[in-house]
């Protein structure tokens, strides 16, 4: 290899890391501003799995959970629906009514069906939400401070997406976060918490 | 999934199939903060000689993509795994539940 070729490959892999790095800064999303209260969450109406409406509303005095993810997920989304599964299961009858909502950050994949499939193999409180469009999805996951990111794969695309769940109190107001890395006793005592305060 | 490299050069897994799906990538999952990040291995997954590299939830995985039928808890799939020196190696894959921690064993070498 000659030196003006290799000068050459050079540049090109120059240019080529700088495309890339400019892509990622547009894909980055803007920054966060924070006024006041720090607040995470917000009024959400979407469809369900089941083909129903949530309207955030009608949860007025419960408090619920709330998680960002899609089905292709391999692996964090199954295990924290599994994770979630277990926690309510060792909380108990004071957990009977507490909802979780499994929200998509690929509703152009998951459909009501998928979705609802998907779901089954957990616990039967977890109720799957569709944002109907990117704008309804943008809305409910930055109300959420949530982020999601599609990425290309080989054969099509994955989703970069926030992996806790969101504890949300009877108010609508942000409780806490559970997540897969806690002792399970830690997630469990959280819940107890929340449902205790309601 | 547990794949130990046996010969004396490094070898990389760079694809494979599965019979029940119409595509099959090599994947690295990994938490930025709590975002989970995933990305198709472009280069395949490097294993160096004497190496055993353990595919497993939270790090390196294999997808089958495009599912002809669901996967159902204790049938087997064949499948093959693709190396860049060691060629196409027949595996079978077995199904197991979501909660379970086992892992399918299979070697290769040169």
């Amino acid at each position: 290899m000659n030196a003006l070729r290799l000068i050459r490959l050079v540049t090109w892999g120059a240019v080529a890391l700088l495309t890339i790095g400019i892509g990622i800064m547009i894909l980055q999303p803007g920054p966060v501003t924070v006024s006041g209260v720090a607040s995470v969450g917000g009024p959400f109406r979407l469809a369900s799995h089941d083909g129903g409406i949530v309207d955030s509303e009608s949860l007025k005095g419960r408090p619920f959970a709330v998680f960002f993810g899609f089905t292709n997920c391999p692996d964090v989304c199954p295990t924290s629906m599994l994770e979630i599964t277990n926690d309510l299961k060792a909380v108990g009858t004071a957990a009977a009514k507490f909802p979780v909502f499994f929200v998509t950050v690929d509703p152009e994949r998951d459909t009501a069906a998928l979705l609802k499939e998907y779901i089954s193999s957990f616990d039967a409180r977890i109720i799957g939400l569709i944002p109907k469009d990117e704008q309804e999805l943008h809305a409910v996951t930055k109300a959420y401070r949530a982020i999601y990111r599609k990425v290309p794969t080989p054969s099509g695309y994955t989703m970069d997406h926030t992996a806790s769940m969101y504890l949300m109190d009877g108010k609508g107001q942000f409780f806490g976060t559970l997540d897969s890395r806690e002792t399970e006793k830690s997630r469990q005592e959280k819940l107890r918490r929340l449902i205790a305060k309601g | 999934m547990r794949i130990t490299n046996t010969g004396t050069q490094t070898d990389r897994l760079i694809g494979g199939s599965a019979e029940v799906a119409t595509h099959f990538e090599v994947h690295e999952m990994r938490m930025d903060g709590n975002v989970m990040k995933m990305r198709a291995l472009d280069k395949g997954l490097e294993i160096k000689p004497g190496q055993t590299i353990e595919l497993k939830p939270g790090g390196y995985h294999v997808m089958f993509i495009g599912l002809k039928s669901p996967l159902k808890t204790g049938e087997r799939v064949k499948g093959q795994l693709e190396f860049e020196r060691a060629g196409k190696v027949e595996v079978e894959f077995k199904i197991e539940d979501r909660g379970s921690t086992g892992a399918h064993h299979s070697h290769t070498g040169h």
